[in-house]
C-alpha cells in the first residue's frame, strides 16, 4: 500500500451478522428479565407501603429519633434527629473499624513474622493461634468475648493490671489526656509537619540523585514533627496533664472508658482479622526469593537496612492486595456489633427501621455508608499499591 | 564460576559429625540458637505452662462433669473454680437439633450423617465426574425428605421447628449448591462481550460484596414481605437461604472469574476453531480447567461461607449458634455460657479445620515444587 494514495476504508454497511443478532437477543432477554423482576418487586413494594401508610423518601430523617445511644463518640441525645443518629452510628462504625485495622495490622504482622521464626516453639504457638482463630466463626468469638466481659468483677473489685488501668464489667478504663481544640491544634501541627517532612525528604532524594551527596533527613524530621508542635504547645500554653480514673461510689470518674460492648467487639475483630493478616504477611515474606536475602547479605548490608530496603518492598507487593480485602472484611464484620448491642450504623439503621418502617431507606443508607467506606479503602489501597508496584524498565 | 557450580553436591553437614546428643542438638538449633531466642523460649514456656495449668485446673481438675438431670447446684457450687461440662449432656439435644420433635430427632441426626458423607465423597478425586452432580441432587432430596417427612409414615415437621446443626449444614450446603451455578453464570457474564450482561453482572457482584451480610439478612427478613404481592409470604428460613445464596453467588463468581482468567487464550481459540457453541465451549473445555485452577481458593471461600451462616442468629433463625445461645437462657444454667460456646466452637472448628487441611493437601498436590 502506498502512503500517498490511501485507500478509503470500505464502507461498512449496517448489517447485523448472525452472531450480533444472537448477542442482541440474549442481552434483550436478560435485561428484559431484570427489568421485569425489578418492576414487579417495585410495584409490590409501592402497593404494600401505601397499604401500610408509609411514605417513601428521606423526610423521616429530620424527625426526632427518640432512641437512646449509650456509647458514642459524638454528642447525642434522644431528642436529636434520625439523621444525627445515623451520623453517630457512622462515627461508631469508623471508631471500631479504624482502630481495629491499625491494631490487627500490628498484631497480624507480629504473628506472621513469628510463624517464620527460627524458634520452633514460637512458630508453633503462632501456627496454633492462626489455625484456631481462623476456624471458628467470628460471631461466636464475639459472643464469647462479650460473655467474658460480663463475667468480670464489678467496678468496686475491678482488676488493676497496671496502676491507673481498671478492668471490670463496666469495661476497660484507661488514664487519658482530656482532648479539646487546643490539643487538637497541636496534634494537627504535628500531622502537618509529617506531610511537609514527606515532601522535604522527596526533595532531598532528588538532590542526592543529582550530585550523589547523601543529605541527612533527620534534622528536618526533628524540626517539623517534634520541635514545631512542642513550640506551639508552649506558646499557647496547652495543658497535657493526664487524667487518672478514680472509683467514686459504684462507677469511675475521669479517664477514658471503653465500654464492654466496644471492647469485646474490638478484641474479637482484631484477633480474628490478625490471624488472616498473619498468613498474608507470612506468604508475602516467603514470596521473596532466597537469592535476594543472599545478595543483600553478600553486599554486607545491615540487617535493618536489608529488611527495610530489599525485603519489605518486594514482600509488600504480594501483601497489599489481599490486605485490602482483609481491611474491607474487618469493616464489614464490624456490623456484627448488632449482636452484642454496640450501636454501629447497622444497629441504628435497624432500630430506625423498626421504629419508622422505612425499610428501603434504612437499607439504602446502610448500603451507601458501606459502599463509601469500601470504595475509600480500596481507593487508598490501590493508590498505595500502585506506588509500591514493580516498575519494569 | 564453573569451578564452583561444578562441585559435587554433597551437603557439607552430612560429612561433619553430629555434635553429641541429637536431642540437645535439636534443642540448641530450634530453641536456643541465640540469646534473644533463648529468652523468647523461656518466656513462652513460662506463659504456656501458666496458661495450660490454669486451663487444666478449670477445665479438668475442678470441673463438674455430670449432674442429675436438671440440677445445676453442683455447677453453681464450683462456679469460678471449675468448668461446668455437665451442661453439655443436659442440653446437647437442644443445641444439636433445636426444637425438632424429641422422638423424631433421629431424622436430623441421620441428615447430618448424610451431609458428612456427601462432603466426604465430594473430596474424592475419582468421583469428580458428572455423576457427582446427580449424587448431590439425590442426597439433598433425601435430606429434605427426612427433615420434612409427611410421606412414608414419617410425620410432617414444619421448618420453623428445625434447629441446630442440621440448619447450619442446610444453609451452608444449599447455599453452595445454588450459589455455585449462580456464581458460574455471573462470572461468565462478567467476562461476556455483551455490554448489558457484563454491566448487570458487575453491578450485582459489587453491590453484594460492598455491603455486610448482616444487612443482606436484614433485608431478607424485613424487606422481603414488602417486595411480594400482598398475602404472599414465604418462610423465614427460606428467605435467609435466598439471601445466603445471593451472597455466596457473588463471592464465588469472583473466585471463578480468577480461574477463567487463568485459562490460556489458546484454549478458547481452539474451542472456537472446533466450531463449538458458546455453552458447549465453556462446559467442555473452559470451565473444567478454570475450576481446577481455583479449587484451593474455592475451598477457602466455602470455609468462610460455612462460618458466615452463623450470622443468621441476628435475624433469629435457629442454627447451631442460636440454639447454643438459647440453651443458656435457662435461668438454672445461665452462668455457664462459656462451656457451651466452647462446645459449639469445637463443632465449627472440626468442620472448618477438616476443610482447610483438605485445601492445603490439594494445594500441595497441584502446585509444582
Amino acid at each position: 500500500m502506498t502512503a500517498d494514495h490511501p485507500r478509503p476504508p470500505p464502507r461498512r454497511r449496517f448489517v447485523l451478522g448472525r452472531n450480533e443478532l444472537k448477542g442482541l437477543f440474549w442481552q434483550a432477554l436478560v435485561v428484559g428479565i431484570a427489568v421485569g423482576v425489578i418492576a414487579f418487586l417495585w410495584s409490590n413494594t409501592v402497593t404494600n407501603l401505601s397499604a401500610r401508610r408509609i411514605t417513601t423518601g428521606f423526610a423521616f430523617l429530620g424527625r426526632e429519633a427518640g432512641m437512646p445511644i449509650s456509647d458514642s463518640l459524638l454528642a447525642y441525645n434522644p431528642r436529636d434527629s434520625y439523621l444525627w443518629a445515623f451520623v453517630v452510628g457512622v462515627a461508631n462504625t469508623l471508631r471500631v473499624a479504624v482502630i481495629g485495622i491499625v491494631l490487627a495490622t500490628i498484631l497480624g504482622t507480629l504473628i506472621g513474622i513469628s510463624r517464620l521464626s527460627a524458634n520452633w516453639l514460637l512458630s508453633r504457638v503462632a501456627a496454633v493461634y492462626v489455625e484456631t482463630l481462623r476456624d471458628i466463626p467470628l460471631l461466636l468469638q464475639l459472643l464469647f468475648w462479650y460473655v467474658l466481659m460480663q463475667a468480670l468483677p464489678a467496678a468496686r473489685a475491678a482488676w488493676r493490671p497496671v496502676e491507673g488501668v481498671f478492668l471490670s464489667n463496666r469495661g476497660l478504663i484507661l488514664p487519658a489526656i482530656p482532648f479539646g481544640p487546643p490539643q487538637l491544634a497541636v496534634l494537627g501541627t504535628a500531622v502537618l509537619g509529617c506531610a511537609v517532612f514527606f515532601l522535604v525528604r522527596r526533595w532531598l532524594v532528588v538532590q542526592q540523585m543529582r550530585d550523589g551527596k547523601p543529605r541527612p533527613a533527620w534534622p528536618f524530621a526533628l524540626g517539623l514533627i517534634v520541635v514545631m508542635p512542642v513550640a506551639i504547645s508552649l506558646v499557647l500554653g496547652v495543658s497535657w496533664t493526664i487524667e487518672w480514673p478514680q472509683l467514686r461510689g459504684f462507677n469511675f470518674v475521669g479517664g477514658l472508658t471503653l465500654a464492654p460492648e466496644y471492647f469485646a467487639l474490638l478484641i474479637a475483630l482484631v484477633t480474628y482479622t490478625s490471624a488472616f493478616i498473619a498468613e498474608i504477611v507470612r506468604s508475602g515474606i516467603q514470596s521473596v526469593p532466597r537469592g535476594q536475602w543472599d545478595a543483600a547479605n553478600a553486599l554486607g548490608l545491615r540487617r535493618s537496612f536489608m529488611l527495610r530496603q530489599i525485603i519489605l518492598p518486594q514482600a509488600l507487593r504480594v501483601i497489599v492486595p489481599p490486605m485490602t480485602s482483609q481491611y474491607l472484611n474487618l469493616t464489614k464484620n464490624s456490623s456484627l456489633a448488632v449482636a452484642i448491642g454496640y450501636q454501629d450504623v447497622v444497629s441504628i439503621a435497624n432500630t430506625t427501621l423498626n421504629q419508622t418502617g422505612q425499610a428501603i431507606e434504612a437499607i439504602a443508607l446502610i448500603m451507601a455508608v458501606f459502599l463509601t467506606i469500601s470504595l475509600s479503602i480500596s481507593f487508598f489501597m490501590n493508590w498505595y499499591n500502585s506506588r509500591i508496584a514493580l516498575v519494569e524498565r | 564460576m564453573t569451578a564452583i557450580t561444578d562441585m559435587p553436591e554433597t551437603p557439607r553437614a552430612a560429612r561433619r559429625p553430629q555434635p553429641g546428643n541429637p536431642v540437645l542438638h535439636w534443642l540448641r538449633k530450634n530453641l536456643f540458637s541465640s540469646i534473644p531466642n533463648g529468652i523468647i523460649t523461656v518466656l513462652l514456656l513460662a506463659l504456656l505452662a501458666k496458661g495450660i495449668f490454669s486451663f487444666v485446673q478449670w477445665g479438668i481438675a475442678n470441673a463438674v462433669w455430670l449432674t442429675p438431670t436438671g440440677d445445676s447446684s453442683a455447677c453453681r457450687a464450683a462456679r469460678g473454680l471449675g468448668a461446668c461440662w455437665a451442661i453439655i449432656p443436659e442440653k446437647y439435644r437442644f443445641i444439636l437439633f433445636g426444637t425438632y420433635p424429641f422422638d423424631e430427632q433421629w431424622r436430623p441426626a441421620l441428615s447430618v450423617v448424610l451431609f458428612i458423607a456427601l462432603y466426604y465423597l465430594s473430596t474424592r478425586r475419582a468421583l469428580w465426574r458428572r455423576e457427582l452432580v446427580y449424587l448431590w441432587i439425590g442426597a439433598l432430596a433425601l435430606i429434605s425428605l427426612l427433615m420434612w417427612g409427611g410421606v412414608l409414615g414419617l410425620s410432617f415437621v414444619s421448618q420453623d421447628r428445625w434447629g441446630g446443626l442440621p440448619v447450619t449444614l442446610i444453609l451452608a450446603t444449599f447455599g453452595l449448591a445454588f450459589g455455585f451455578p449462580l456464581g458460574i453464570l455471573v462470572a461468565l457474564g462478567r467476562r461476556s462481550k455483551l455490554p448489558a450482561i457484563r454491566s448487570l453482572s458487575v453491578l450485582y457482584v459489587e453491590l453484594i460484596r460492598g455491603v455486610p451480610l448482616v444487612s443482606l439478612l436484614f433485608m431478607a427478613s424485613v424487606m422481603f414481605p414488602l417486595f411480594m404481592p400482598a398475602g404472599f409470604n414465604i418462610d423465614k428460613l427460606l428467605r435467609a437461604q435466598i439471601a445466603i445464596i445471593l451472597f455466596a453467588g457473588a463471592y464465588l463468581a469472583e473466585v471463578i472469574r480468577g480461574g477463567l482468567q487463568a485459562v490460556p487464550r489458546g484454549q478458547y481459540e481452539a474451542a472456537d476453531a472446533l466450531g463449538l457453541s458458546y455453552w458447549r465451549k465453556h462446559r467442555l473445555i473452559i470451565l473444567p480447567q478454570a475450576i481446577r485452577h481455583v479449587i484451593p481458593p474455592l475451598v477457602n471461600t466455602f470455609i468462610a461461607f460455612f462460618k458466615d451462616t452463623s450470622l443468621v442468629l441476628i435475624i433469629g433463625i435457629f442454627d447451631l449458634l442460636t440454639t447454643a445461645k438459647t440453651a443458656i437462657i435457662d435461668p438454672a444454667w445461665q452462668q455457664f455460657s462459656v462451656e457451651v460456646y466452647i462446645f459449639v466452637a469445637a463443632i465449627y472448628f472440626v468442620f472448618c479445620f477438616a476443610m482447610s487441611r483438605y485445601s492445603r493437601s490439594l494445594e500441595a498436590r497441584t502446585t509444582p515444587k
